[in-house]
């Protein structure tokens, strides 16, 4: 699953997670999450909360602006935040203003079973796109981006790109972007890209590597993208529950800003410009503007709705939830937080039909609120009711980690749909041993295959004799238990890939090379049952040349 | 003898038809780790439910697998009760007194003997312990309750009749009714047809 083109990278920098959404609702089948570093998007199955799918994206410089999708889940959207030669080349960083690119990539969602396929790639100018949002209602056909560094500064961006007074709000068409490529107005470009499937059948993925895209410059699909002035280096992007307003924070202008949807599209049509950039024309903001929000506070970054007439905005330099009305502009509420607060989330306060009761703070410095524990601390979050006319506070509690974008929803959606054990009857897996009977252990040259099996509370088998030195042995561990929250795990001393969680009628293999005589224990590590700390066996190594001969027993004495 | 009685008896008997199709006795088991319930069904010709994870959970106690394959009145209780269906059967047809009487009694040995059975099959499950188990609680044996409900350690059990054990149950009544019913509705039918003088 973590197979990319730079080969495996199992770690990355995920931020934004994004519900599929049918009827303007978060409706519990996938959930979607970008990884910045090595850009990909994975999809998690939310009827076993675990990725199904990752699909790499080519020709991408960091992958932030992602994975936003349109309102019927037909795409996730992934925008580029470091511009890079497109395609990759030598050539001097300084000359970031003639080679370097970003692009908007269309993945596709299959409606049926959410598998991602790369649909098409959009070449765009390199400024970084950094949040997005895509319409909804009337504004359905649209997805909006923030980016900064307008000034394609390529170093010490802290000063270089904060020198323009406005950055660009992106307004992109994408069903007309998907028109232009149906009539063939993109070309086949051949980066390769890792797409990474995982089925809970065989309980083993596949990974390809792809190696054709299609690719669309922007300024050979006129009407299809536009940029809107926006306060310098602003952050999130967001669209309110109507659809007719998204909404730009200021970060650094201490500024909110909402542009009109309807505008936009007379803005369009009358020829409102104000030059272009890299060919993309610019609006005239007074023209697609719908208000600015007064006073609101500072290092604005973004906004959820509740689907009741108001926008909360998350202010990171004065740490609190800022509430405003839409249509006045004006702030009715503020609720502190501890502090720096980042991102805020309303469960489908994204979406057309918010569940607009309760608002999470999530914060990125927390210094005094709980016992110091070394260099690193736990970060805060707080829960904040949001029913009433002014926010209350209901519980302040630790997180992990940075707490980065969240989503919410009715824990109805999707809890009677959980998955509780895999059926052993349809396990597929080629090396599983689907009864304690089966189990054995089966040398192929150098190669040793386990055939391992697990239940309350021991292995079978647990004695495993005849492996020689230089012998790579793959343990195939199945767990053999039909009962909900009765994982096993495996571990072997000196093992150094990983140890296994097992779940019920699962199979796992680990790898495993005898490097010297002796005897090691295995155990399960999963905590299983009263005599879980007895679920131990062993493997003997002989060197190599011995005759010992392979054999295996459970409860033999 | 009253041809309503002949109804009775088929009746009775399709009554023991439903015994194929429910189970006949249903054991619940309640954990404070198993709040939605572990569920045993016996039915005629096999068991049901969560046989393996009542296994699992049995086996740190020592008590024996329960293995469908290894009870043999899983085999011989569906033919007893198609014995029953077609001696019943022709007892309808025929419709005399003393076959019907003798039916019934033959219905009713075969269900003590039945119950006599599951009580017994339920005391050796409780108490036939391998000495190799991995908790031994002194002077404790595990037999389920025969009806109604009982708290082993920290497990509630429940056993009730299934809706096959019902049907059985009705079966039974009916056919005792058959059989012996004209001494009740006899006197009544006397005590209406003579209208006081
Ligand atoms: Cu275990």
């Amino acid at each position: 699953m973590l197979n990319t083109s730079h080969g495996f990278v199992p770690w990355d920098d995920s931020h934004h997670p994004n519900l599929s959404v049918s009827n303007g609702q978060p409706d519990g089948r996938w959930l979607f999450i970008n990884s910045n570093n090595t850009p990909r998007i994975a999809r998690l199955d939310l009827t076993t909360f675990r990725t199904a799918e990752i699909i790499e994206i080519p020709n991408s410089g960091g992958n932030h602006a992602s994975p936003f999708l349109t309102e019927g889940s037909e795409y996730a959207l992934a925008s580029t935040r470091f511009g890079v030669p497109i395609p990759q080349k030598d050539v001097p960083i300084n000359t970031y203003k003639e080679n370097f690119k970003g692009t908007i990539s269309f993945v596709k969602i299959d409606p049926k079973v959410g598998t991602m396929s790369l649909a098409f790639q959009i070449l765009v100018p390199s400024i970084d796109y950094d949040l997005g949002h895509c319409g909804k209602g009337p504004s359905k056909d649209w997805c909006f981006f923030t980016s900064y560094n307008s000034e394609k500064a390529h170093t010490l961006l802290e000063i270089n790109a904060s020198k323009n007074d406005k950055d660009f709000v992106t307004a992109l068409n994408w069903k007309a972007a998907e028109k232009c490529v149906a009539e063939g107005k993109g070309k086949t470009w051949t980066a390769p890209y890792a797409h990474n499937t995982y089925s809970d059948e065989t309980h083993t993925a596949t990974s390809e590597i792809l190696k054709k895209q299609v690719v669309m410059e922007q300024k050979d699909c006129p009407g299809m993208m536009y940029y809107v002035p926006v306060a310098k280096s602003p952050h999130g992007m967001d669209v309110d529950s109507t659809g007719e307003y998204f909404v730009a924070g200021g970060k650094l202008a201490a500024q909110i800003t909402a542009y009109s949807y309807t505008k936009l599209l007379k803005a369009i049509e009358e020829k409102k410009f104000a030059g272009d950039f890299d060919g993309v024309q610019i609006l005239d903001y007074a023209a697609v503007m719908a208000g600015e929000v007064k006073k609101p506070c500072l290092g604005p970054l973004h906004t959820e709705f509740d689907g009741k007439g108001y926008g909360y905005t998350s202010c990171f330099v004065s740490s609190e939830v800022v509430k405003w009305k839409i249509g006045t502009w004006e702030v009715v509420d503020r609720m502190p937080t501890y502090y720096s607060l980042g991102h805020l989330m309303i469960p489908g306060g994204n979406t057309a039909k918010p569940w607009g009761k309760y608002l999470l703070a999530m914060n990125k410095i927390t210094k005094d609120r709980y016992l110091p524990t070394g260099p690193e601390l736990a970060q805060a979050a707080q829960l904040i009711d949001i029913s009433g006319e002014k926010m209350e506070m209901l519980s302040d509690f630790p997180t992990i980690g940075e707490p980065h974008y969240a989503q919410g929803l009715l824990a109805t959606v999707i809890k009677d749909k959980q998955v509780k054990i895999f059926e052993l009857e349809k396990n597929k897996h080629p090396f599983a041993a689907l009864n304690e009977k089966d189990s054995k252990v089966v040398r192929e040259g150098n190669i040793v295959h386990v055939y391992l099996t697990m239940i309350r509370s021991h292995f079978g088998p647990d004695n495993i004799e005849g492996i020689q030195v230089g012998d790579t042995v793959y343990f195939h561990v199945t767990n053999l238990e039909q009962d909900w929250d009765i994982p096993h795990g495996f571990a072997l001393l000196g093992s150094n890939t990983s140890e296994l969680l097992v779940l019920p009628g699962e199979t796992a293999t680990i790898k495993w090379i005898a490097e010297a005589p002796g005897v090691f224990p295995f155990y399960c590590t999963d905590f299983c049952s009263a005599l879980h700390q007895e679920m131990q066996g062993y493997i003997r190594v002989s060197p190599k040349g011995t005759n010992t001969p392979v054999s295996f027993s459970t409860g033999k004495k | 003898m009253h041809k309503n009685s002949r109804w009775l008896i088929f009746l009775s008997v399709g009554l023991i038809f439903l015994a194929f199709l429910f189970p006949l006795w249903d054991i619940a088991i309640f954990a404070p780790q198993y709040p939605e319930g572990l569920f045993l069904q016996i039915w005629i010709n096999k068991m049901g439910g969560d046989l393996r994870n009542v296994n699992i959970l049995n086996h740190y106690i020592g008590m024996k697998a329960i293995t469908p394959e290894s009870i043999p009145e899983l085999k011989f209780m569906p033919m007893i009760a198609i014995g029953l269906i077609i001696s019943g059967g022709i007892v309808g047809f025929l419709n005399k007194r003393p076959l019907t009487i003798a039916w019934v009694v033959l219905f009713t040995l075969i269900a003590v003997a039945g119950l006599a059975d599951f009580y017994k099959w339920e005391y050796d499950y409780g108490h036939d312990l391998s000495p190799d188990a991995p908790i031994k609680i002194p002077g404790m044996h595990y037999q389920p309750p025969f009806i109604g409900s009982q708290t082993l350690l920290n497990i509630s059990a429940y056993s009730y009749p299934g809706i096959g054990g019902y049907a059985l149950i009705a079966s039974i009544s009916l056919a005792y009714i058959a059989a012996f019913g004209h001494l009740v509705f006899k006197r009544k039918s006397h005590s209406k047809g003579q209208p006081p003088s």
